[in-house]
C-alpha cells in the first residue's frame, strides 16, 4: 500500500449512523403526506393547482437564488421542497396561483437565502411567507372555503379547477365558510357571546377529521398528530416543543374557558383549529430556527403556545401560531445564550464541581 | 433496543450514541499467537508523559524482557526488549500516528531463541508491600493498555496515596470492532481476576467494580465465575453504549460520581484500570515480566481473517497482517485503535506498541464518505455528546477563528469521543475542527512565550545598548576631565580665568 500524504488524514471517527440532511427531510415529508393528501382531497384540484405552484416557485426560487450567487444548487437535500410543501400547508386551499408563487419568493428569497442559505436563517421560511402574505393581502388569505372532497359532485373539476387557480372569480355563498377561529372573533367583535355564537346553525364545529374550513393542510388533526408521532420515533424531533406549544395552548385555554366560556373557547376548540397541531408538530420544530438544548425547546415551546392562544384571543388577527412562531424565533438567539446543558463535572454556572471524599 | 427502552430514552437526556458494534465474528473466534518476526522496532514513547533513554548499546545483546531504556522524569515509561537478540540500530522510524513523524526506537534483531532474561516473580504478591508493587509495575513498563498508555505505576501508586475505596476495572470496549479486553476476559477471566486483587492490594482499595457492557454476555459469565469466590469483586453489567468505556463516563454509570471536569477519578473515590493493563500488572508481579506483546483485534470488512492476535511489541503492522492471511480487498481506510477514536495509519511499516489495541482496514462499504453539507442546527450532536456540549456551536465558532468563544463553551472538557460527528447528518467533522482549534490554540500559546522570551531580550539589548551608551559617554567625560585636569595643571592662570569668566 503506497504512503498516504498526511493532508489527506481523515480525523476520527471513521464510523458514521448514516443519516443525512435529505434523509432528515425526507421523513419530515414522508409524515406530512397523510395530512397532506387528505387536504388536497378536501378541497380537490383548486387546492392541488396551489400545492403545486408553491412548491414549485420554491424549487425554482432556490435554484434561481444559488445560481445568482454562484453558488452550487442544493435542491437534492429537500429543504426548499420542505419549505414549499409547509407553506402550501398553511394557505387557504383555493388561494390564487400567485399567492403561491409570491409565497415560493418570500419564503425562499426573502426567508432564507438572504440569510446565507440553508441553516443559517432566523426565521421559519414559510411562516415567513405566510405572514407576509397576510399582512399584504388580508382578504385573499382569509377566504376560507367548505370542504368540497373530490369525490363530492359539487367539487370543481380539473378545468373548473384552474379556473379558480388562475382567475380566482369570487367566491359562492354557498362555498365560502368561516374558519372556527374567524366565527368565534367576529361574533365576539359584534358583541355575540361564544355560548351564542355557536349555538346558532351553520356555526363551525371542531372536527378531529378535519372535515372544516381552513387552511390546506391544517385539519386533519389525527393525521398530523399520526405524523408528529412517527416523526418523534423515528428521532427527528424531540417531544419537548410539541408538547410545549400544544401545553401552552391548552393549559391557559382551558383555564380561561373555565372562568368565562362566553368570552373563551376551549382547550379542545384551540387545539382543533387554526394550526395548532400543524405548527406543533411540523412548523415550531423546524431545526434551524428553534433551539437546540432540551430545556431551551421547552421554553421556546411553551412560548410559541401562550402567544398563540393570546394573540388569537386579543390580537388582529383570528389565528396566531404563524406569529408566535416568528415571536419566539427571534427569541431563539438568546434562549441559546443563556439555556445551555450543564457540562459533564461542572455546575450549570460552568464552576468546576467540588471532589467528592470517599 | 427494545420499542419501550427506544421510547424511555428518547424522553430523557441520553448520552452517547448507540453504533453497530461489529465485534463478532472477530470476537467468536480463537486467539492466535503471531510468530516472532526477524527484526522489532520498539519505539521509545508508547506512553503519555516523556521518552524513555535508551541503555543499551547497537550492537548489544540483549535478553527477552531486558531493559532497552530507562523511564525518564515522573511520567514515564521503562521499555524492554521483546525478544532475545542484537540491538542493530538505535534511531529514528515511522511513527504508529496519522502524521507518519519519526520516532526514537530501539530496532532489534531476533535471534530465534526467544530467550528470557532471570526474571523476579512473587508467590505470594499480598505480601509485597503495596509501595513495592508499584515500584515493580514501573520496572516492568506496564502502561494503560485500553489506549490512552498512562503509566500504571503512578495511577497505583497516586491512588495508595489519594486512600481511594474503589477500584474499577473497565471492560467496557465500547469501540465497535474491537474485542481484545472481551477476548482476555472469556480465556483469562482467572488472571484478570488475580490481577485485580493485586491491584487491591496495591491501590487499598475496598471493593472492586468490574464494568462490562452487556453486549459481551460471555465475558459477563466467565468474569462472574471467576470472581465469584471473592465477595470484594462485583461484576456490574453496564449498558453497551459508546462511549461507555470512556473513564468518566464508566465511573458515572458505576457508582453515581461526577468526576470534576479537571479532577481525576481520585477526586471522587475511584481508580479505574482496564482489563488488559491488570494482566499486565500481574505478569509483572507474579512472574516479573515486563509488557512486551499485548493482544490485538484485526478487523474490519477488508481483512480476511478477522479475529484476535497475541503480538510481541514493535511487530510492524504490515507482518501481523500477512500473519493474518493479509487482505481480502483493497483496504478503503487503516486504523489503528477503534474507528471512533482511532487514528488512520498513513501506511502499514510501523510498529503495534502498548497502547495498540487493534488494526482495523475498513472496505469501501463502512468508510461510505459525503462531502460535507452545510449544518442544520438539528441538535443531533447535542444530544449525543456524552459531556454536555455544544458541538454545533463550538465549530460555528471555530469556523470563524473565535478560539477563544469555543474555549468559553467547553472545548477543553471535549473528549474528542466523536459522537458527534457520528451522528452529525450534515456529516460536518467537527472533531477535526475541535483537534484543529486545540493545536491552533497550542501553537497560540507557544507563540505567546516566544514573544514574550523575544520581548524580554530585545529589552535586554536595549538596556545593554543604552549602558554601553552609557559607560562610553562616562569614560569619555572621565578622559576630557583628565585631560582638561592635565592642561589645568599646565596653564593654571587661564583655568582661573575661565572660572571666574
Amino acid at each position: 500500500m503506497s504512503q498516504i500524504r498526511a493532508s489527506d488524514l481523515i480525523a476520527s471517527p471513521h464510523a458514521h449512523d448514516g443519516g443525512s440532511v435529505g434523509l432528515t427531510m425526507r421523513r419530515v415529508m414522508y409524515a406530512l403526506t397523510p395530512a397532506t393528501l387528505f387536504g388536497l382531497w378536501l378541497y380537490g384540484w383548486p387546492a392541488i393547482n396551489l400545492f403545486l405552484v408553491t412548491v414549485a416557485s420554491c424549487l425554482v426560487f432556490e435554484f434561481a437564488s444559488q445560481r445568482l450567487m454562484g453558488r452550487r444548487a442544493s435542491l437534492g437535500d429537500g429543504s426548499a421542497l420542505l419549505s414549499g410543501w409547509l407553506l402550501a400547508l398553511t394557505l387557504p386551499p383555493w388561494a390564487p396561483w400567485w399567492i403561491g408563487v409570491v409565497g415560493g419568493l418570500i419564503a425562499i428569497v426573502v426567508g432564507k437565502q438572504v440569510f446565507g442559505g440553508l441553516g443559517q436563517n432566523l426565521f421559519n421560511p414559510a411562516m415567513v411567507a405566510r405572514v407576509a402574505l397576510l399582512v399584504s393581502f388580508p382578504v385573499v388569505m382569509t377566504q376560507w372555503v367548505a370542504p368540497q372532497p373530490l369525490t363530492a359532485p359539487a367539487s370543481p373539476g380539473f378545468v373548473a379547477g384552474m379556473r379558480i387557480t388562475l382567475t380566482s372569480p369570487p367566491l359562492p355563498d354557498a362555498i365560502a365558510s368561516a374558519s372556527l377561529l374567524g366565527h368565534a372573533k367576529t361574533e365576539l367583535s359584534r358583541g355575540v357571546d361564544l355560548l351564542h355564537a355557536f349555538a346558532a346553525p351553520g356555526a363551525p364545529t371542531p372536527s378531529a377529521a378535519g372535515m372544516r374550513a381552513g387552511s390546506l393542510g391544517e385539519g386533519a388533526a389525527l393525521l398530523i398528530v399520526a405524523g408528529g408521532l412517527y416523526l418523534f420515533f423515528a428521532g427527528v424531533i424531540g417531544w419537548q416543543i410539541p408538547v410545549a406549544v400544544l401545553a401552552g395552548i391548552a393549559v391557559p385555554a382551558a383555564i380561561a374557558h373555565g372562568i368565562d366560556p362566553a368570552r373563551h373557547l376551549g382547550a379542545a376548540e384551540h387545539l382543533l383549529s387554526g394550526a395548532a397541531l400543524l405548527g406543533a408538530f411540523f412548523i415550531a420544530t423546524d431545526y434551524v430556527t428553534s433551539p437546540n438544548t432540551a430545556a431551551g425547546q421547552l421554553i421556546f415551546g411553551l412560548g410559541v403556545g401562550l402567544l398563540t392562544w393570546i394573540i388569537r384571543g386579543w390580537g388582529g388577527y383570528p389565528e396566531g401560531m404563524a406569529f408566535a412562531v416568528l415571536l419566539m424565533n427571534a427569541l431563539t438567539p438568546v434562549i441559546d445564550r443563556y439555556v445551555k446543558p450543564r457540562i459533564l463535572g461542572r455546575r450549570r454556572d460552568g464552576r468546576e464541581l467540588a471532589p467528592v471524599q470517599s | 433496543m427494545g420499542f419501550m427502552e427506544r421510547f424511555v430514552s428518547k424522553l430523557g437526556s441520553h448520552w452517547g450514541v448507540h453504533p453497530d458494534d461489529r465485534k463478532r465474528p472477530a470476537a467468536d473466534a480463537p486467539v492466535r499467537r503471531m510468530p516472532m518476526p526477524a527484526r522489532l522496532y520498539v519505539p521509545l514513547l508508547q506512553h503519555i508523559g516523556t521518552a524513555a533513554r535508551p541503555t543499551v548499546l547497537v550492537g548489544q545483546q540483549v535478553l527477552k524482557g531486558q531493559p532497552v531504556a530507562e523511564p525518564q522524569g515522573m511520567v514515564s515509561a521503562a521499555i524492554h526488549a521483546p525478544t532475545s537478540g542484537t540491538v542493530v540500530a538505535i534511531g529514528e522510524i515511522a511513527a504508529p500516528h496519522p502524521s507518519g513523524l519519526p520516532l526514537a526506537a530501539v530496532t532489534i534483531e531476533a535471534d530465534g531463541e526467544d530467550r528470557w532474561a532471570d526474571l523476579v516473580g512473587a508467590s505470594d504478591p499480598f505480601a509485597i508491600d503495596p509501595l513495592e508493587i508499584g515500584k515493580r509495575v514501573a520496572r516492568a513498563g506496564v502502561v494503560g493498555m485500553g489506549g490512552a498508555a498512562f503509566p500504571s505505576a503512578v495511577k497505583l501508586t497516586g491512588s495508595l496515596r489519594a486512600k481511594i475505596a474503589t477500584l474499577i476495572v473497565n471492560g467496557g470496549e465500547c469501540e465497535p470492532y474491537l474485542s481484545c479486553d472481551d477476548r482476555l476476559m472469556r480465556d483469562r477471566a482467572a488472571e484478570v481476576v488475580d490481577g485485580i486483587r493485586i491491584a487491591l492490594h496495591a491501590t487499598g482499595a475496598r471493593v472492586a467494580l468490574v464494568g462490562i457492557e452487556d453486549n459481551k454476555p460471555e465475558a459477563i459469565a466467565a468474569m462472574s465465575r471467576a470472581a465469584e469466590a471473592y465477595g470484594e469483586i462485583k461484576v456490574k453489567p453496564v449498558p453497551a453504549r459508546y462511549p461507555m468505556g470512556s473513564e468518566k463516563q464508566l465511573i458515572l454509570t458505576l457508582t453515581g460520581r461526577e468526576v470534576p471536569a479537571t479532577g481525576r477519578p481520585s477526586d471522587v473515590g475511584v481508580l479505574v484500570h482496564n482489563v488488559g493493563t491488570l494482566v499486565a500488572v500481574r505478569e509483572a508481579i507474579r512472574f516479573g515480566r515486563p509488557l512486551v506483546s499485548r493482544l490485538i483485534t484485526l478487523n474490519g470488512g477488508a481483512m480476511r481473517a478477522p479475529g484476535n492476535i497475541e503480538v510481541p511489541i514493535g511487530a510492524l503492522v504490515e507482518e501481523v497482517v500477512a500473519f493474518a492471511n493479509g487482505f481480502k480487498e483493497a483496504p478503503a481506510r487503516l486504523l489503528m485503535g477503534g474507528p471512533m477514536m482511532g487514528m488512520q495509519l498513513p501506511d502499514l511499516r510501523v510498529p503495534v506498541v502498548k497502547g495498540t489495541s487493534g488494526i482495523l482496514a475498513l472496505g469501501a462499504a463502512e468508510v461510505a464518505e459525503r462531502e460535507p453539507a452545510p449544518c442544520i442546527r438539528c441538535g443531533s450532536c447535542v444530544r449525543a455528546c456524552p459531556v454536555g456540549l455544544l458541538p454545533l456551536e463550538m465549530a460555528h465558532r471555530i469556523a470563524s477563528a473565535d478560539f477563544s468563544g469555543a474555549v468559553g463553551l467547553g472545548l477543553k472538557d471535549c473528549i474528542a469521543c466523536g459522537c458527534c460527528a457520528y451522528v452529525c447528518p450534515a456529516r460536518i467533522p467537527l472533531v477535526q475542527y475541535f483537534n484543529h482549534a486545540r493545536g491552533e490554540l497550542a501553537a497560540r500559546e507557544r507563540a505567546k512565550l516566544r514573544a514574550e522570551a523575544a520581548r524580554k531580550l530585545a529589552a535586554a539589548r536595549a538596556e545593554r545598548i543604552e549602558r554601553e551608551a552609557r559607560e562610553k559617554a562616562e569614560a569619555a567625560a572621565r578622559r576630557k576631565a583628565e585631560r582638561d585636569a592635565a592642561r589645568k595643571a599646565a596653564a593654571p592662570a587661564t583655568t582661573t580665568e575661565e572660572a571666574t569668566a
